[in-house]
């Protein structure tokens, strides 16, 4: 029973923390959206503690409320109480998912994206070569001029279009090696953590990611045997899941003893920073869990102290910044990026009006809740269209790829493009 | 439930999606931010127009249903929960601010416009509407309006009652009166107006605004005044007002805050001083500069430890944050953070604060007590757990005792947090049985079957006066 569950897994402390103060709701997006008590932060915590107290039964529309929720966290840095709300969300949707009763067709699907897909990096990279093939053989082409795609909702087809060519290698064999030495004084041994869909739509950026942390004077070891973050997993429902990716990634990069961990995606990195708790009742992983989240850095954390803009080539364009929101919220990092940006010589550094906000990318949001994501989506792309920016930076491949789309479908192809801020600063600082 | 017949009405009225009575809606609406609150109504009902507000009214009345009207559900007193059921009359969706008119120097708003929002667009204009309760981010106009909502800046502008010039409201019988209008002067008849303001939802349901306005001030700067002793930080007050300046900000925090505020922020507060004010100026340059300077004369005469005045906008956001953090650093000590608003004369603040610090003690609680200096207005913050009934208790003993001693120098029970449920029980120790006697015939009069937010404002019976023993 889903009461049950729901007793079982819920932080009691954690749900009696909240006061109620609402300060939470101008932060949240689907209140925003609605303007309905139920869909923010401080209701879905009142439904939460509801249930948890005997007042209601977890029915159907406590289901969808919880399911609506982006899992942004941008309630947890305006919580004057400290609330973790994204780990109160996780804990329903975990108990919500121990219970639910699937159709076969999305067990299926879930079964082979959770458990089959994510956590095996070579069946994603056989995957990788299947979308290479459809997108170099000249079939997307086809597909595209026939008009095959008719039958996919809007959404999916925006995403079609501005799918990246997928690659068909890992980032170590790319680089012949699973060391990279540091150029010029060796200051840190870094592991590099390559991510499940980093690896195989955004290997580009991992290879600059490698090349920066190596000029900035890291030894950079690509750790082998390490998987999946497991972030999409805890969003879906599935802890378990993610327990078991975290022990794995825990072990390996224990065990390649290095002193910082770097993602260059605010999805992954927040996830990997919360490892400690997510391993909390695990007694033999704790002390190295803790270990681990101690260490994990974002690469702008890591680029903004090392590396030498006075080197960097000149950009005269007109940037801004879209944050992600687990880096931002997750990661707790909001300025590296921004400062990162404003330091490229040339370059005019706008800001994006609620920059902080999510754009409704949220892992797999857009394709499970198209309504609420793509209504975000075209504020979003409003406010972007304001600034009458070159380049629109982000620092999650979820929020890179809806933000490619969101300039596709505001009709701004040509006049902007979206990049990942790793790639945008190994363009001014050539290979030396 | 409501009945089928009157469901189907009032869904007729505003519009299917717009009159909820799932589980998960009644339990959306059946709490604000007060400790401890809690109750089920029977229905949500949004309306979005005047006209649907008063098809509800008449229809509530001709089935004797309860209303509760609610905003943001921000407030501290428990003024929106629906004790005895009844509907729940949500105003948000009714958010236009409708004008600004610059040559009379007025906002006509609906009473779901956030008070943040009003902020923003009349200081886009260069206009100024002072009151800024704490909850200004999520709070509307209507609820601050209905509970007459002070904040930082009531020393020198006053409250919400201040700004208040006209009102359209909806009557229990569901008829719709006007009053007061874009007038400084306006003296036909009782000020109906004034009545409405802090009535707390129990007379009219306000409909729309129309609030005064002044023009912003040019500039603002701010500092910290730090003390060994509290009766030292009190006496500055005093001499600051003596010295005929009227500060735009002057709040306090005690030891208890202070240090509760460096160990959640590590900003360097000293912990081991007694008291910190932040004074803060604001007018045209000159003035500001003329005033910081007398200001800290007058803290350094009264033997202020340290004084910090702030000279470049990090460093005035680096002395708000002390103040700025004081309820976030308070609230993640214990799960049940109680926040009250007990308030006296300003010249009364030193035996106050001591009188709060005495009576935490005796009860063993841990009371911190931070605040609005310049207008008397404490805010004495409890740190607790509502699963600890025990504990409860003597928090409830402890605020009686500190409601009475505020009323004994001269204050009253709350300055700004209103009624609601949670101080019915003491509100005749301030308005007196005759007082009490005059409100609930104000009541009768409005509202004769007691539709609209029953349970608040008037307990069922007084508490006994507690006496106050004191060393």
């Amino acid at each position: 029973m889903l009461k049950e569950a729901l007793v079982k897994k819920l932080d009691y402390e954690e749900l009696s923390n909240c006061m109620r103060c609402g300060f939470c709701q101008p932060a949240c997006p689907t209140f925003r959206e609605t303007g309905y008590e139920a869909a923010s932060p401080r209701g879905r915590i009142a439904l939460m503690k509801a249930v948890a107290d005997g007042v209601m039964e977890p029915d159907k529309d406590f289901v969808d409320q919880m399911n609506l929720c982006l899992g942004c966290r941008a309630c947890e840095p305006v919580c004057p109480a400290g609330v973790s709300y994204g780990q109160l969300i996780e804990q329903t949707r975990e108990a919500i998912e121990d219970v639910q009763q699937h159709p076969w067709w999305v067990k299926a699907v879930r079964r082979l994206a959770f458990v089959h897909l994510f956590p095996e990096q070579k069946r994603l990279q056989q995957l990788g070569r299947l979308l290479r093939f459809y997108q170099r053989s000249g079939l997307q082409k086809a597909v595209r001029k026939l008009g095959l795609l008719f039958w996919l909702p809007r959404h999916l087809r925006e995403m079609e279009a501005i799918m990246p060519e997928a690659s068909a290698r890992s980032l170590a064999d790319e680089w012949q090696a699973a060391v990279i030495p540091a150029i010029g004084e060796r200051k840190y041994r870094v592991g590099m953590f390559s991510g499940c869909i980093m690896d195989v739509l955004f290997q580009e950026t991992n290879r600059n990611t490698v090349r920066l942390l190596a000029e900035a004077g890291c030894e950079v070891v690509i750790v082998p045997g390490q998987v999946c973050c497991g972030a999409l997993h805890a969003h879906s429902g599935e802890r378990g899941i993610a327990r078991k990716l975290a022990r794995i990634n825990v072990a390996v990069f224990h065990e390649a003893n290095v002193d910082m961990i770097i993602s260059n995606a605010g999805g992954c990195g927040a996830m990997l920073k919360e490892y400690d708790h997510l391993l909390a009742d695990d007694a033999e992983m704790r002390e190295q869990a803790d270990w681990f989240a101690a260490r994990v850095k974002d690469i702008s954390e890591v680029l903004g102290e090392q590396m030498d803009a006075q080197k960097w080539q000149s950009l005269p364009q007109r940037i801004t910044y879209q944050s992600s929101c687990h880096l931002r919220n997750g990661m707790k990092v909001s300025n590296e990026p921004v400062q990162l940006v404003k330091n490229i010589p040339g370059a005019t550094y706008v800001p994006l009006f609620e920059g902080e906000r999510c754009c409704g990318s949220a892992g797999i949001y857009n394709l499970l809740q198209p309504e609420m994501a793509s209504g975000l989506l075209d504020e979003k792309m409003g406010h972007v269209a304001k600034t009458q920016a070159d380049i629109l930076v982000t620092s999650n491949p979820g929020c890179l790829l809806q933000m490619k789309a969101g300039i596709h479908r505001a009709g701004l192809d040509g006049r902007m493009e979206a990049v990942h801020l790793v790639d945008l600063l190994a363009r001014v600082s050539p290979k030396e | 439930m409501l009945p089928a017949p009157i469901r189907a009405q009032l869904r007729a009225i505003v519009g299917e999606k717009h009159c909820l009575d799932s589980q998960e809606a009644l339990v959306a609406y059946s709490y604000d931010a007060t400790p401890m609150q809690q109750a089920l109504p029977d229905a949500v009902v949004m309306p979005g127009s005047t006209a649907e507000v008063q098809e509800v009214m008449r229809l509530c009345a001709s089935a004797r249903i309860p209303v509760v009207t609610r905003g943001a559900g921000s407030n501290l007193c428990g003024g929106t929960i629906p004790l005895g059921g009844g509907i729940v009359l949500v105003l948000n969706r009714m958010n236009q601010i409708v004008e600004i008119d610059e040559q009379n120097l007025t906002i006509t708003v609906q009473p779901g416009v956030r008070t943040v929002d009003i902020h923003q667009a009349v200081e886009a204009r260069g206009l100024f509407y002072p009151p800024d309760p704490g909850s200004m981010v999520i709070s509307t106009i209507g609820g601050n309006i209905a509970l007459n909502s002070g904040g930082l800046r009531g020393l020198k502008y006053g409250t919400t009652k201040d700004y208040v010039l006209g009102l359209e409201a909806v009557l229990p019988s569901g008829e719709m009166i006007r009053t007061g209008g874009k007038l400084m002067k306006d003296v036909a008849g009782y000020d109906l107006t004034k009545l409405l303001v802090g009535s707390e939802g129990t007379l009219a349901i306000i409909t729309e605004a129309i609030l005064k306005l002044i023009p912003k001030p040019q500039t603002q700067r701010v500092m910290l005044a730090m003390y060994a002793d509290m009766a030292q930080a009190a006496k500055s007050v005093s001499d600051i007002i003596a010295n005929r300046i009227i500060p735009g900000t002057l709040e306090f925090l005690d030891q208890g805050t202070i240090r509760v505020v460096e160990e959640f922020k590590k900003i360097g507060l000293p912990t081991d001083v007694a008291a910190i004010l932040l004074i803060g100026q604001d007018g045209d340059p000159l003035t500001v500069d003329q005033d910081m300077d007398k200001i800290a004369a007058i803290c350094q005469k009264n033997a202020a430890v340290q004084i910090k005045v702030a000279t470049t906008a990090e460093e005035a956001d680096e002395v708000m944050t002390a103040r700025r953090s004081a309820l976030a650093a308070l609230s993640r000590m214990r799960p049940t953070t109680i926040l009250e608003d007990a308030t006296v004369p300003r010249a009364a603040i030193a035996p106050m604060v001591a009188a709060i610090q005495e009576i935490a003690s005796r009860y063993g609680l841990q009371i911190c007590t931070f605040g609005h200096a310049g207008d008397g207005n404490l805010h004495p913050t409890c740190m607790t757990d509502a699963r600890n009934t025990e504990e409860i208790e003597r928090v409830e003993h402890a605020f009686e005792e500190i409601f009475a001693a505020a009323i004994e120098l001269g204050g009253t029970i709350t300055g700004e947090h209103g009624v609601g449920i949670v101080k019915a029980p003491y509100l005749e120790w301030k308005a007196g049985a005759a007082g009490m006697e005059v409100m609930k015939g104000i009541k009768q009069a409005f509202d004769p079957n007691h539709l609209l937010n029953p349970g608040k404002m008037f307990a069922k019976e007084s508490r006994q006066r507690v006496v106050v023993q004191r060393a």
